[in-house]
């Protein structure tokens, strides 16, 4: 069976964790009332997970050119691979936009990202409440369509293991 | 708060008597002063949207110079209108009971071409407290413009009380900033 290499595993799932935790973070951020150490402590997460999030993108697109995931498996039908391929290029494109819409309403806000409190990153575009108006809706639309497209992503790999019970899940398995 | 605003009011009828010299007034559009803090290391800067600013200065005799400078604390713009709310709030700036701050200088001196001295009165939710920061002057089309930013410790005067008093979440250090463009 050939398999993701160990880095693009690696990548994948941790990837995966910190997208899951960055969306419900945000999701229970944005619902505590006030202003709140909680609430700021999150933000900040949030925004490092977030941050995080883009460069382990990068990171994993630069190794995906280098090493090619495994052939499409021959039992399944080619326009399945045509949607599971449409689905992977919209996950990775997600995968940036979604940060990076973010990051954008945060400089948009007035509230730049200091990475993990030490480094402290650029802010791209200066306060603006117009603007952050518009990103915070970008944002959020991103994020949702994200939760959407990875839930069918992951049905799809869980159908795969348990109903056609093929190996597709299992080459991204350690 | 009553003995501080007649303070203020003194300064500000009788210095013109008093030094001869000339009142100027601030103008808002052009003029601003802000507080940043840092929270999580982030720096964050918002700006008073309602202050008066009273400077009475002659370059000729800057050491006779005086300046009184009152905010509305309830006036600070985070960006967020529910921020706003929440800093007026009994917590951090307390606005109902202490809906201004004031600064009211005692000595301005002279420290060198365009610099000054500051030492004055700073009064914030009625905590006052003596202070000296240094101020940089110069003359812009007619107008005379300031400069300043002076550090302050925000639990010197119990801004962020309770489970803000954590200065690990938001910091001790707050830098004041005022940029005032002024003429007559």
């Amino acid at each position: 069976m050939q398999r993701y290499t160990k880095t693009a595993m690696v990548l994948h799932w941790l990837i995966a964790l910190m997208i899951v935790s960055a969306f419900f973070l945000g999701l229970t951020m944005v619902d505590i009332p006030g202003f709140t150490p909680t609430k700021l402590k999150y933000f900040s997460w949030h925004k490092w997970l977030g941050v995080t999030v883009l460069a382990l993108a990068a990171v994993r697109l630069l190794w995906r050119q280098a090493n090619r995931p495994p052939a499409p498996l021959v039992s399944i039908p080619p326009w399945q691979h045509k949607v599971a391929d449409g689905v992977h290029y919209l996950l990775y494109f997600l995968m940036f936009a979604a940060p990076i819409s973010g990051y954008l309403y945060g400089s948009a806000a007035g509230v730049p990202v200091v990475y993990l409190k030490l480094i402290p990153l650029p802010a791209i575009i200066g306060p603006d409440p117009e603007l952050k108006a518009i990103l915070k809706t970008v944002h959020y639309v991103l994020v949702m369509t994200m939760a959407g497209v990875v839930v069918c992503h992951a049905l799809a790999a869980l159908k795969h293991h348990f109903i056609d019970r093929d190996i597709t899940l299992k080459r991204m398995l350690p | 708060m009553k003995t501080m605003k007649k303070i203020a009011l003194v300064s500000l009828m009788g210095v013109p008597l008093a030094a001869g010299a000339a009142v100027l007034k601030a103008d808002p559009a052009k003029s601003s002063v802000s507080a940043t803090f840092k929270q999580m290391n982030v720096p964050i800067e918002s700006k008073f949207k309602k202050y008066t600013v009273a400077i009475d200065y002659d370059a000729a005799k800057p050491d006779a110079s005086k300046a009184t400078v009152e905010v509305e604390t309830a006036s600070l713009d985070m960006g967020d209108p529910e921020y706003n709310k929440e800093v007026a709030k009994k917590e951090w700036f307390n606005s109902a009971q202490f809906p201004k701050a004031t600064f009211v200088s005692s000595a301005i001196k002279s420290a060198g071409p365009g610099k000054l001295t500051v030492t004055g009165k700073l009064t914030i939710k009625g905590k006052a407290t003596d202070i000296t920061f240094p101020l940089t002057v110069k003359t812009e089309g007619g107008k005379q413009v300031f400069d300043g930013a002076l550090p302050i410790k925000r639990l010197a005067y119990n801004i962020g009380e309770g489970e803000w008093k954590d200065t690990g979440m938001v910091a001790d250090d707050v830098t004041i900033k005022f940029h005032v463009v002024a003429g007559q």
